[in-house]
C-alpha cells in the first residue's frame, strides 16, 4: 500500500460509511413508498435531513454502561462489526483500475471477515447479562455459523468456472457472459446466506423485536448501538456489492463509465434486499435452521458437484 | 519494513497468548486468543503464504474460536467460572508445564539458530496447495475427512439417543 492509495482509502470509508448513514433514511422512504405510506418526509428536501436528525440523536446521547455487564467485552464487542465489514472492502473492485488490492485470495479475505463479524454480536450478547442479549447472541452464533459455510460454498461454483480466488480475475472472467446463469443456484444460496449473514429481515431473528425485545442490542444506546447499525448497513452494501461482482459482472457493461455500472448494480441490490424486508415474512427459528441444512445444503452441494463435472467435461472437449 | 511488520505482529501474538493464558474470565482470555490467531495469520501472509492466512482466520477465528464462545453462553455460569478458575491459578499448577516449555523452546531456539534464513519468500498460491494436499498428500486428507465422518456419526448418534430418551420420558 502507496501512500498515493490514502485519498483512495478515504474515498471508499466515505462513500460506505455515509451510504450506511443515508440507507437509514432510504429504507424507511422506500418501505413507506411500498406500504402506501410516506416514512420521514418532512426535514429538507424529500426528508433527508432526517439523516442528520438521527445522527445527531444518537451521537449525543448518555454512552451508559449497564453496571452488570462485562465492560470490557461490552465495549470491544460493537467495534468487532464495523471494523471487519470495512476491511472486507479493500478488496472488492469498483473498476478496471479503482481497486485498493488485487489479492490471490480476495474471496477468502471476504469470507474471513463476514466470519470475524460474528463475534460483535455474540459477544454483545453475552456481556449485556441480561436474558433477551443472551438469548439473541445465541440464535445469532448458531444461525451466523450454519449460514456461513453454504455461502462459502455456494461461491466455490465461481471460482471454479473463473478459476481464481482473485475479485479482479472473477470480474474479468465474466466478459463473455455473467455468471448469474450458470451459476443461478449459487446465486441462489449466496443470498439467502447473505441476508442471514448480515442478520437483516426477514432474518433478524437475534433481534427479534416480538419475543426477545432487541435481543443481543436490547442493553445498548447512543454511540454503541450506532455502531451496530453501522455495521449492519455496511454488511449489506458489502453483500450487495459482492452479489455485483461475483455474479453480474461487476464493472463491466456497455456505454456507460465502469465505476457507474457498478454503483448502478449495487444499488438495485441494495433496493432487492429492502423490498425482501417489506415483502417477506419473517420465519420460526427452527424453520431457519431446517431451511439452511436441509434445503440449502443439498443444493450448494448439488451445484458445486455439477459445476465440477461440467467444467471438467468442458476442459476435454 | 516487512521484517518490521514481522516482529510487530510477533510480539502481538506472544504478548496476547500470555495474557490469554492468565485471564480468569474465560470469554476475555478467549478475545485475547482470537487477537493472538489474527497476528499469527498476519506473519503467515507475510512469509507469503496468503492462502493459509485466510484459512487460519475463516477456521480457527471464525469458526472453532465462535464455537466456545457459543458454548460458554449456553453453559452462561456467570461469575462461578471465574471463581473456579482463580483456585486454579494458583503458581504451583504452572511450574511442570512451564518447564516443559522452555525446554522446547531451547530445542526450538537453537534448531532455528541452525537454518539458514531465507530472504525472499516463495509465495504459495491457492493451487499449489490443491495440488500438494491431492497429491503427495491425499492420505491424509482422506484420513482427516474418514475422521471428521466418524465425529459427525458420533455426533448424531448422541443426538438420537437423548432425543428419544426424552421422548420416552414424557410419554412415561
Amino acid at each position: 500500500m502507496s501512500e498515493a492509495n490514502l485519498p483512495f482509502i478515504g474515498a471508499i470509508l466515505l462513500t460506505v460509511v455515509g451510504g450506511a448513514a443515508v440507507l437509514t433514511w432510504f429504507e424507511r422512504r422506500l418501505l413507506g413508498i411500498w406500504q402506501d405510506r410516506y416514512g420521514p418526509n418532512r426535514l429538507g428536501p424529500f426528508g433527508i435531513l432526517q439523516v442528520a436528525a438521527d445522527m445527531l440523536k444518537l451521537l449525543t446521547k448518555h454512552d451508559w454502561i449497564p453496571p452488570f455487564a462485562d465492560r470490557f467485552v461490552f465495549v470491544i464487542a460493537p467495534t468487532a462489526i464495523v471494523i471487519s465489514m470495512l476491511m472486507a472492502f479493500a478488496v472488492v473492485p469498483f473498476g478496471p483500475n479503482h481497486y485498493l488490492i488485487d489479492m490471490n485470495v480476495g474471496l477468502l479475505f471476504f469470507l474471513a471477515m463476514s466470519s470475524l463479524a460474528v463475534y460483535s454480536v455474540m459477544l454483545g450478547g453475552l456481556a449485556s447479562n441480561n436474558k433477551y442479549a443472551l438469548l439473541g447472541g445465541l440464535r445469532a452464533a448458531a444461525q451466523m455459523v450454519s449460514y456461513e459455510v453454504f455461502m462459502g460454498l455456494s461461491l466455490m461454483g465461481v471460482v471454479m468456472l473463473s478459476g481464481s480466488f482473485s475479485l479482479v480475475d472473477i470480474v474479468e472472467s465474466q466478459k463473455d457472459g455473467w455468471y448469474f446463469i450458470p451459476q443461478f443456484l449459487g446465486l441462489y444460496v449466496f443470498i439467502i446466506a447473505g441476508i442471514a449473514e448480515s442478520h437483516r429481515l426477514p432474518f433478524d431473528l437475534p433481534e427479534a423485536e416480538h419475543e426477545l425485545t432487541a435481543g443481543f442490542h436490547t442493553e445498548y444506546g447512543g454511540m454503541k448501538f450506532t455502531m451496530f447499525m453501522l455495521g449492519e448497513y455496511c454488511g449489506l452494501i458489502l453483500l450487495s456489492c459482492m452479489i455485483t461482482t461475483l455474479f453480474f459482472g461487476g464493472w463491466l457493461g456497455p456505454f456507460l463509465p465502469p465505476l457507474v455500472w457498478f454503483a448502478l448494480k449495487t444499488f438495485g441490490f441494495i433496493c432487492f434486499f429492502i423490498l425482501l424486508r417489506a415483502a417477506i415474512p419473517r420465519p420460526r427459528y427452527d424453520q431457519l435452521m431446517a431451511l439452511g441444512w436441509t434445503v440449502m445444503l443439498p443444493i450448494t452441494l448439488i451445484n458445486l458437484v455439477a459445476t465440477g463435472a461440467i467444467a471438467l467435461w468442458m476442459n476435454q472437449a | 519494513m516487512t521484517l518490521a511488520l514481522f516482529y510487530i505482529a510477533g510480539a502481538i501474538a506472544l504478548a496476547a497468548t500470555g495474557i490469554a493464558l492468565t485471564r480468569v474470565n474465560a470469554i476475555h482470555a478467549l478475545i485475547y486468543l482470537v487477537v493472538s490467531l489474527l497476528a499469527v495469520a498476519f506473519i503467515f501472509f507475510l512469509l507469503g503464504a496468503p492462502f493459509a492466512a485466510v484459512l487460519e482466520i475463516v477456521i480457527y477465528a471464525g469458526a472453532i474460536m465462535v464455537l466456545f464462545v457459543f458454548v460458554i453462553m449456553m453453559l452462561n455460569l456467570g461469575n462461578r467460572g471465574t471463581v473456579v478458575e482463580q483456585e486454579m491459578m494458583n503458581p504451583s499448577v504452572w511450574i511442570i508445564p512451564s518447564l516443559l516449555c522452555l525446554i522446547l523452546l531451547i530445542e526450538l531456539s537453537l534448531s532455528i539458530a541452525s537454518l539458514k534464513s531465507e530472504t525472499n519468500p516463495i509465495v504459495v498460491s491457492a493451487k499449489e496447495i490443491g495440488i500438494s494436499l491431492f497429491g503427495p498428500y491425499v492420505l491424509a486428507v482422506e484420513i482427516a475427512s474418514m475422521l471428521l465422518l466418524a465425529g459427525l456419526v458420533a455426533a448424531n448418534h448422541i443426538g438420537r439417543r437423548l432425543s428419544k430418551m426424552d421422548q420416552e420420558k414424557d410419554e412415561g
